[in-house]
C-alpha cells in the first residue's frame, strides 16, 4: 500500500523550552497475521513495526509496534521545542517500505 | 462550518432521560445527619435532573431535532471527542485522500473534478445535505456516490469507481465534508415521494431468517443494548462513516447491507432502487440533523 495517507500536527510556532504536543495518524490495515480468509488460508502479517519521529535529525520519539496495534494508528506524544527546523516522521512497514511525512516548526 | 460540534461531550442518556450505566449516575450524596436527609436528597435530585437536562439541551442542540437524534448522541464521550478532533478522527484520512483525487485528472477527457467544479469548499457546499436527488438522464433518484460516478463516466471519460473502494469513499467523504454542520434537507421534489414511501415500507418490513424489520431495533428498541452496542435511531447524517468495527470508512449502503445480513436477509445490490429509497426515507426522517461526515461510529 504505497498510497498510504498520513496526517501530522506540529505546532507551527513555539517558544524555546516549551513542551509541544506532536500528533500523527496514517492509513494502514495493520493485518495481524492471525486471521484467515474465506478459503481458510492465513492472511499474511503486514503491519507497521516501527515508528520514528526526528527533530532536526535527532530522534525524539520511537516506538516498536506489534500485531495488536489498531488499523490506521494514531499517536500523540510531547517533546521540548529547542530550535527552528523540521520534524520528520517515518513509519516502517513489514515489507520494508518507509512512509514518511514532515512538518516545519518555528521556535522564537 | 460549525465550530467544534460538541466541545464538552454530554453524558449518555437513554430514552426518557434516564442515565445509562453507573458511570453516569448522580454522584453520591455527602453524608448528612439522619434528620432531614430525605428532603435534602429530593432537592438535590431534582436540582440534578434540572441541571443535567439543561446541559443536555444546550450541548446536544445541533444533534437533536425534535425526537430525531443523531447517532452521535449515542456515542460515549471519548468517541464524540474523537469525531470532533480533526486529526484523531481517522475518517479525515479519507477526506485527505479525496482532496488529492479531486485535483487528479482521470479518464480520456483529461479532466479532474476540479476542472469543472473548482474549489470544492464553494462548489460542493451543501451537496451532502441535499442528496439523494432526482437525475433526469436516468429518470430516477441517485445518491452522492452515484453522482460522482456519473461525472466520471459522462464528463471525464473515466471508469466508474467501485463501491466501497478507497477512492470512491475518499471523494464522497471529501465532498461530504464540505457540508459539515449543514442541516440535512432534501429538495422538495414530488418525484422523490414514491421512493421515500417505498423506503418507509422497506424500513417497516420484516425480512430475513430472523424476521426483523429495521424499525424493530431502530425505532422500538432505541436506547437499549444489542449485546454490547447501544441501539441508535439509525440516522444517516454522518455517512460515510469511520466505523471502528470495520477499521475503515464505509458508505451508507454498506451499512444497509451489513444490517440486512445481520438479520440474515439477502442484501440488495449497492445502488439498488430499494436502498436509494431507504436513503431518501432516512434523510427525510432525519431532516434538520447536521452533516457530520466523516462521523466516527462503533
Amino acid at each position: 500500500m504505497n498510497d498510504a495517507v498520513s496526517r501530522v500536527r506540529v505546532p507551527p510556532k513555539a517558544a524555546k523550552g516549551e513542551v509541544i504536543e506532536i500528533r500523527a495518524v496514517i492509513t494502514h490495515p495493520m493485518e495481524s497475521g492471525q486471521r484467515v480468509n474465506e478459503l481458510g488460508q492465513r492472511v499474511p502479517r503486514k503491519i507497521i513495526n516501527r515508528f520514528v519521529c526526528s527533530y532536526n535529525g535527532t530522534e525524539v520519539f520511537a516506538a516498536d509496534w506489534f500485531p495488536a496495534v489498531t488499523a490506521n494508528p494514531y499517536l500523540s506524544f510531547t517533546t521540548v521545542a529547542t530550535e527552528s527546523g523540521t520534524v520528520t516522521f517515518a513509519w516502517v512497514d513489514d515489507d520494508g517500505t518507509v512512509y514518511s511525512a514532515s512538518a516545519p516548526i518555528e521556535v522564537a | 462550518m460549525i465550530p467544534a460540534l460538541n466541545p464538552t461531550p454530554s453524558p449518555l442518556v437513554g430514552e426518557g432521560g434516564k442515565a445509562l450505566g453507573s458511570r453516569h449516575a448522580a454522584p453520591p450524596t455527602p453524608t448528612l445527619p439522619r434528620k432531614g436527609r430525605g428532603n435534602l436528597r429530593a432537592v438535590i435530585l431534582v436540582t440534578l435532573v434540572f441541571v443535567s437536562s439543561a446541559v443536555l439541551a444546550a450541548d446536544q442542540a445541533p444533534y437533536q431535532i425534535g425526537d430525531q437524534r443523531s447517532g452521535y448522541t449515542y456515542l460515549p464521550p471519548e468517541l464524540q471527542a474523537q469525531q470532533n478532533d480533526e486529526l484523531g478522527n481517522q475518517g479525515m484520512l479519507w477526506v485527505e485522500r479525496g482532496a488529492a483525487l479531486w485535483r487528479a485528472p482521470a479518464g480520456t477527457a483529461g479532466k479532474s473534478c476540479a476542472t469543472c467544479h473548482g474549489d470544492a469548499a464553494a462548489s460542493m457546499k451543501g451537496m451532502r445535505a441535499s442528496y439523494p436527488r432526482w437525475n433526469d438522464g436516468l429518470g430516477k433518484p441517485i445518491d452522492l456516490e452515484q453522482r460522482i460516478n456519473l461525472c466520471r463516466t459522462e464528463q471525464m471519460g473515466a471508469e466508474p469507481l467501485a463501491w466501497e473502494s478507497e477512492a470512491l469513499l475518499g471523494i464522497t467523504a471529501y465532498v461530504g465534508r464540505q457540508s459539515l454542520g449543514m442541516k440535512i434537507a432534501l429538495p422538495a421534489d414530488p418525484r422523490l415521494e414514491p421512493y421515500r414511501k417505498a423506503g418507509e415500507a422497506f424500513y417497516n418490513q420484516r425480512r430475513g431468517q430472523w424476521q426483523l424489520a429495521c424499525s424493530y431495533c431502530h425505532v422500538e428498541q432505541v436506547g437499549h443494548h444489542l449485546r454490547g452496542d447501544l441501539l441508535s435511531q439509525g440516522q444517516t447524517n454522518g455517512f460515510p462513516i469511520y466505523r471502528l468495527l470495520w477499521d475503515r470508512m464505509g458508505s451508507v449502503q454498506r451499512m444497509f447491507r451489513w444490517c440486512n445480513e445481520g438479520v440474515r436477509a439477502e442484501p440488495y445490490d449497492f445502488g439498488s432502487d430499494e436502498y436509494i429509497g431507504l436513503e431518501i426515507y432516512l434523510a427525510e426522517r432525519g431532516r434538520g440533523l447536521p452533516v457530520e461526515t466523516p462521523a466516527v461510529r462503533r
